[in-house]
């Protein structure tokens, strides 16, 4: 009987355990990531998702020429500071935040429209834990109304 | 990464003779009684399977086995190492975005050209709802941004009540009405609520385990920006025409939703997702109308600006394609277009 009430209570668990998790993911972007984009519009769209130490994330995206836009990439505060690159089609490597003080946002502007894909890493943190960090990480997009 | 950790079949063994090893310290434990240790191990394999689950569910990463994508142009090298991430999130521009694109490359306002407020009552399957959200949001950002006031708290009213058919809850209340009524004369909070609006139903929907819907919603948008754009050019001339260039380099973002689509071919439970297929299959006229168009990148040079801390992307793109061919891709909107707002 006692068992019975275990399981029950752990598969309950676990069903909210998803939704809370994705619940705190959906603010994290909304409340916190969203004002590094200040003061670029954001487009609207949601990226975001729960990624542990280690684990990489990646995102594929055109962007128009003429335009200017901001790319901010947060991870909650569980986790250590977040690393991106931005790859062209070439395979080129046009940004990357470790050589940059591990900034959140990077502002840019192209003279061409091309793709570009976005790549995210959580990093090992050097603390003595013995299980690894988990949290929400948010890529999200700005840019500025020219008039 | 997780796909791959999803499908793999390691053994693991428990034994009782356990040993935690931390710097130099170790500790011993002894071995439970059979009884303690039973229920242990069958709670701590029902957390472990479940928390698998769960993890492959936040993932969300489909297998790639069926994926079957044409190569386009040397554009689609970008997509080679694509399987090396947990995530991948493929990003179209959203409504507010390519009602922005349009405007920058010189459109006019045209009223006529958005989908009719008297459809609104006509949309009641998931499908034309969630196509129809994107294409009232692109409308209401269309309207916004030429500073039609009274045209942009109509078509939030619209866009309100396709997200209310689809269930998604408070993505635009009554309070976002009243801030956008109170604030219609600075386009830049107007801006940001439709942004607002546009992550609330993205997100809950994502929330909800719902990518399908949330990645129709952004086809529709998408596809209305380009109904706009082409019928704004109408029979001009596409060389040294802006608004037609920015047309024709969305054959980089077609690429884009192909493979976002493909990925919600079918649902968690492996079943297929009808409204998904009919759409790839609606889009094929699209496809080969983009397929007659030539988009070529010369690498990209980054000038960093210090002063501002912009950085400048110099490269350049050629697109072409004839204006026979231009007319196919306009007539494949329209087509697209006119059998979403029915």
């Amino acid at each position: 009987m006692r068992r019975t009430y275990y399981l029950i209570t752990l598969v309950f668990a676990l069903v909210f355990l998803n939704n809370i998790v994705s619940a705190q993911c959906k603010g994290f972007a909304k409340k916190i990531c969203k004002l590094e984009l200040i003061p670029y519009i954001h487009d609207g769209n949601y990226h975001a998702a729960i990624l542990t130490e280690g684990e990489e994330a990646e995102l594929y995206k055109t962007f128009y020429s003429g335009q200017d836009y901001r790319l901010a990439i947060c991870g909650s505060d569980a986790l250590p500071d977040i690393e991106f690159q931005v790859i062209d089609a070439y395979k080129n490597v046009l940004y990357d935040n470790t050589e940059h003080n591990k900034s959140r946002v990077w502002d840019f502007t192209l003279d061409a429209s091309q793709q570009l894909k976005i790549t995210v890493k959580v990093p090992n943190s050097n603390t003595e834990s013995e299980y690894p960090a988990s949290g929400c990480v948010a890529i999200m997009f700005g840019f500025l109304d020219e008039e | 990464m997780n796909s791959q950790f999803c499908k793999s079949k390691k053994n693991i063994n428990f034994t009782t003779n356990i040993r935690f090893s931390r710097k130099n310290e170790t500790i011993k434990f002894r071995p439970m009684p059979k009884k303690y240790f039973i229920n242990t191990l069958i709670i701590f394999s029902l957390f472990l399977v479940s928390l698998i689950l769960v993890s492959c569910n936040i993932g969300n990463k489909k297998s790639k086995e069926n994926v079957n994508i044409e190569d386009f142009v040397t554009e689609d090298d970008i997509f080679d190492d694509i399987d090396k991430a947990k995530k991948i999130f493929y990003s179209l521009p959203s409504p507010l975005e390519t009602a922005m694109l349009i405007k920058s490359a010189g459109a006019e306002y045209n009223e006529e050209l958005l989908n009719s407020l008297d459809n609104v009552t006509n949309y009641s399957t998931s499908r034309s709802l969630a196509l129809n959200l994107g294409i009232y949001t692109t409308d209401l950002s269309f309207a916004s941004l030429f500073d039609q006031t009274q045209t942009s708290i109509n078509y939030m009213t619209a866009a309100r009540k396709m997200a209310e058919g689809l269930d998604i809850n408070d993505a635009i209340d009554n309070e976002t009405m009243t801030r956008l009524e109170e604030n219609l004369q600075n386009r830049d909070i107007v801006m940001d609520i439709i942004s607002e609006t546009f992550l609330n139903s993205s997100s809950f929907l994502k929330e909800q385990q719902r990518q399908d819907v949330a990645a129709i919603v952004l086809v529709g948008g998408w596809i209305e920006g380009l109904y706009i754009a082409t019928q704004l050019i109408g029979d001009n001339t596409i060389k040294n025409n802006k608004l037609a260039d920015r047309v024709l380099e969305q054959k980089l973002s077609f690429n884009i939703v192909e493979r976002m689509l493909d990925d919600n071919r079918e649902n968690e439970n492996g079943e297929q997702n009808e409204d998904i297929i009919n759409l790839i299959s609606e889009l094929q006229e699209l496809k080969n109308a983009f397929d007659k168009v030539k988009v070529q990148t010369t690498q990209t040079e980054t000038v960093e600006n210090t002063e501002t801390n912009v950085t400048t992307l110099k490269s350049q793109t050629t697109v072409s394609v004839s204006q026979e061919d231009f007319k196919a891709l306009q007539l494949a909107v329209n087509n697209l277009r006119t059998s979403f707002i029915q």
